[in-house]
């Protein structure tokens, strides 16, 4: 039972962290442009040198 | 907080934001072409790409203007139109909202199951009841959040007398989580928590598809009056010009219209003469010649010399703005089609309701007591809520609609591909639906050192015809001569010298038809006519649509000889000189008659037609206005995406259909169980998932049929 008064409330604090993190990247625009982000990889940031 | 006087001081250098629409980025070049080159103009901040959305977000001074920065996209090779503040901001949030319901339910389902699969397991006494109020805790704050979709969306239908799928489910949710909390309180054996919040989750996780497949489908779709010129020169008492909003203007003003800009209002010539690019109001390819006297409509855009003209109707009274009207009143008609997933929960939602009363009331006469029998009567509410029904249809549409992208045709929502599965009747426009809608130069016949200059000239130049010869001579795979000392003359031609020769593209002597232009070198001169070829395909399209039943003919605004030419060739009916209305009347006709009539149209003029039918495709090439009017957009020179819409939608159809056999038999199964008193919150929990996912994989074959 005393591991149980640990576990769940940790089991608990890390869904919450996920859930929050979610919000956080939400709120701050990450699934704005899924295609966008796919694609940028692929700039070349050399190119500002030339 | 910054004090105004401030900001009044430097309002020329305060930033402001301006959004464009960029249809023609396809590659991470482009996004960064399109960034570093937009940064380093004068007065630019920063530039953003949105490449989902198709959209560049620009933060640059005030001094600078809309214009200065379409022109720069323009320098960069791409097409740029300002865009409204943040159209699709509507439709996002509810996106948005449905997705935090469901990681909130997600979070909510996967902690309430890890506690229940200890009770199932065999957890008892203290433990069970700890694990109980656990769960409560988690779960009355995750369904009071999560549950808000649906609570709001059934208050509004009660609030109208009526019932939608929302009313069963709130009704299972809200008294399940009643029931539950009393379970916990007076230490009762069954709590089913898992069973409400699972019910959100699979429920929530079919909007959020819907919902994100309908922004996805929308993204990149401009606004009507965006294309119409959003203000104009216009001459005062004293000769001088000023700036006039287009909703300022006024019948008898005096526009100046300088050339490449589009006019504000419709107005008749008063001085100068020239050519207009019509495409948006007819969809005609083709420059219209003008000239004193001649009317004008808004959205024409002046390809050549400067025009006066005298403004016969502005703002809301334009023909532009009329047609717009009429759209807007046809669909109308459309909005009163219901979705198959409404109609279905018509006939379930009594159903439901009846049977969960009526074991209450059984169990009641048999003497199990108001407690066994409101558990049962929950079990039945539970058990038979629609969440393989809430998933059929979208599940099977978002499957269906991404494998129609791969087939460059773009479905806006889940009623567009059930409307379209229905049709039995396809009616085409001719310019540019059938045809390609842009003029092609017959380049057979020039030599190779002709098709060069004749390439290096066309690109000098914006005029339609030069951007005809580019683009049929780009296909040809020429390389462009090296010219020098280019001018333009509007009205004229391009007139450049070629290894010391002159050269010109120009309009051609005497009356010849306005499609073609005359390539000069030397003193020699040849005539490049100019075609509007029919799409390579529309034959087999039409004998397509003949083997899925479905029978075809062309409806245009053309002359009705060329109308005839064209229903020749592809052997079948057409009607020409339509007018829009004309065209809305036929379509009304046809639906008054028991038929079900496609509309495939591209020019404004089919927009009223686009938005009256039951269902809509139009090319990618089409007005803006009639995109948003289509149910479907295609994309490419080929028709033959209207005949994979219908037979993927028609598919579709066949696996909604499929997919709601089998939750109805489910419930066929499972009710039996349910009214006996012998579904305990485990059983719920897995007939639940277990029926969604035998949905979604059935689903997934449409991924396969649509290849």
């Amino acid at each position: 039972m005393s591991g149980l008064a640990i576990l769940i409330p940790i089991a608990l604090g890390m869904g919450g962290l996920g859930l929050a993190v979610f919000f956080w990247a939400m709120k701050n625009g990450q699934f704005d442009d899924l295609d966008g982000a796919a694609n940028r990889v692929l700039i070349d940031d050399e190119e500002d040198a030339l | 907080m910054t004090a105004p006087a401030t900001i009044a001081a430097d309002t020329a250098q305060e930033l402001v934001d301006t959004r464009f629409t960029v249809p023609g980025m396809r590659c991470a070049g482009c996004i960064a072409k399109i960034e570093r080159g937009l940064a380093e103009v004068d007065g630019v901040e920063s530039a953003r790409v949105n490449f989902s959305a198709k959209r560049v977000a620009v933060r640059h001074t005030k001094s600078l203007s809309e214009d200065h920065l379409t022109q720069a996209l323009l320098e960069l090779g791409f097409e740029a139109q300002a865009a409204a503040v943040n159209p699709l901001a509507e439709d996002d949030r509810e996106s948005k909202a449905l997705l935090r319901a469901l990681a909130v339910a997600g979070f909510g389902m996967m902690n309430i199951m890890l506690l229940s699969v200890s009770i199932w397991a065999g957890a008892g006494g203290a433990t069970r009841e700890m694990f109980h109020w656990l769960s409560g805790l988690i779960a009355l704050p995750v369904i009071a959040y999560a549950g808000r979709p649906f609570f709001s969306s059934a208050l509004m239908a009660l609030r109208y007398r009526r019932t939608n799928m929302d009313v069963p489910i709130s009704i299972g949710v809200l008294l399940a989580t009643g029931l539950s909390m009393y379970e916990t309180l007076y230490g009762g054996g069954h709590a089913y928590f898992e069973s409400a919040v699972m019910l959100l989750f699979f429920l929530l996780a079919g909007r959020a598809l819907d919902s994100m497949m309908r922004n996805k489908m929308r993204a990149g779709i401009g606004s009507l009056l965006g294309r119409m010129g959003r203000s104009a020169s216009v001459f005062q008492g004293d000769g001088s010009l000023s700036r006039i909003p287009a909703d300022e203007l006024e019948p008898g003003m005096l526009m100046l219209v300088a050339s490449g800009e589009a006019l504000a209002a419709d107005g008749v010539i008063e001085q100068g003469s020239g050519a207009i690019d019509n495409a948006m109001l007819t969809g005609e390819s083709a420059p219209q010649t003008v000239a004193r006297d001649s009317a004008v409509h808004a959205g024409a855009i002046n390809l050549l010399d400067p025009l006066q003209v005298r403004i016969t109707a502005a703002a809301s009274d334009t023909a532009i703005a009329e047609i717009a009207r009429l759209m807007d009143e046809a669909g109308q008609s459309r909005s009163r089609y219901v979705r198959i997933a409404d109609r279905a929960a018509r006939l379930y939602a009594p159903a439901v309701h009846s049977l969960s009363a009526l074991a209450f009331a059984g169990w009641m006469i048999a003497g199990a007591g108001w407690h066994q029998s409101l558990v049962i009567a929950i079990a039945v509410l539970i058990i038979t809520c629609p969440c393989a029904m809430g998933l059929a249809v979208p599940a099977a549409q978002v499957v269906a609609s991404n494998a129609l992208i791969k087939r460059g045709v773009l479905v806006k929502d889940g009623s567009a591909l059930e409307r379209l599965a229905e049709v039995d009747t396809a009616l085409f426009d001719k310019t540019g639906t059938l045809t390609l809608g842009e003029a092609r130069a017959d380049v057979e016949d020039l030599s190779e050192a002709e098709r060069a200059i004749g390439l290096a000239l066309a690109q000098q130049s914006r005029h339609p015809l030069s951007k005809g010869l580019a683009r049929s001579l780009g296909l040809a795979k020429t390389a462009p001569a090296v010219l020098s000392d280019v001018s333009e003359v509007g009205g004229a031609g391009v007139y450049a010298r070629c290894g010391g020769v002159d050269v010109a593209l120009e309009k051609p002597a005497g009356a010849v038809s306005a499609m073609a232009v005359s390539l000069r070198i030397g003193d020699e001169t040849k005539l490049i006519r100019f075609t509007d070829q029919m799409r390579a395909d529309a034959g087999d399209t039409v004998s397509r649509l003949g083997t899925l039943g479905i029978t075809s003919a062309i409806m245009s605004g053309d002359r009705q000889d060329a109308v005839d030419e064209m229903g020749r060739a592809l052997e079948i009916e057409g009607q020409g000189n339509m007018l829009p209305a004309e065209k809305l009347e036929r379509l009304y006709a046809m639906k008054a008659a028991g038929r079900l009539p496609l509309m495939v149209g591209d020019g404004l003029n089919d927009g009223p037609a686009l938005a009256a039918a039951h269902a809509s495709i139009a090319p990618g090439t089409a007005s803006d206005a009639s995109q948003q009017a289509a149910d479907a957009v295609f994309l490419g020179e080929k028709l033959m995406p209207v005949v994979d819409a219908i037979r993927v939608a028609r598919r579709t159809m066949v696996i909604v259909r499929q997919n709601f056999g089998f939750a109805i038999g489910y419930n066929v199964l499972a009710v039996p169980l349910a009214l006996a008193g012998l579904v305990t919150p485990l059983i719920a929990a897995i007939a639940m998932s277990l029926s969604s996912v035998v949905v979604v994989a059935n689903s997934l074959r449409l991924a396969r049929a649509a290849k």
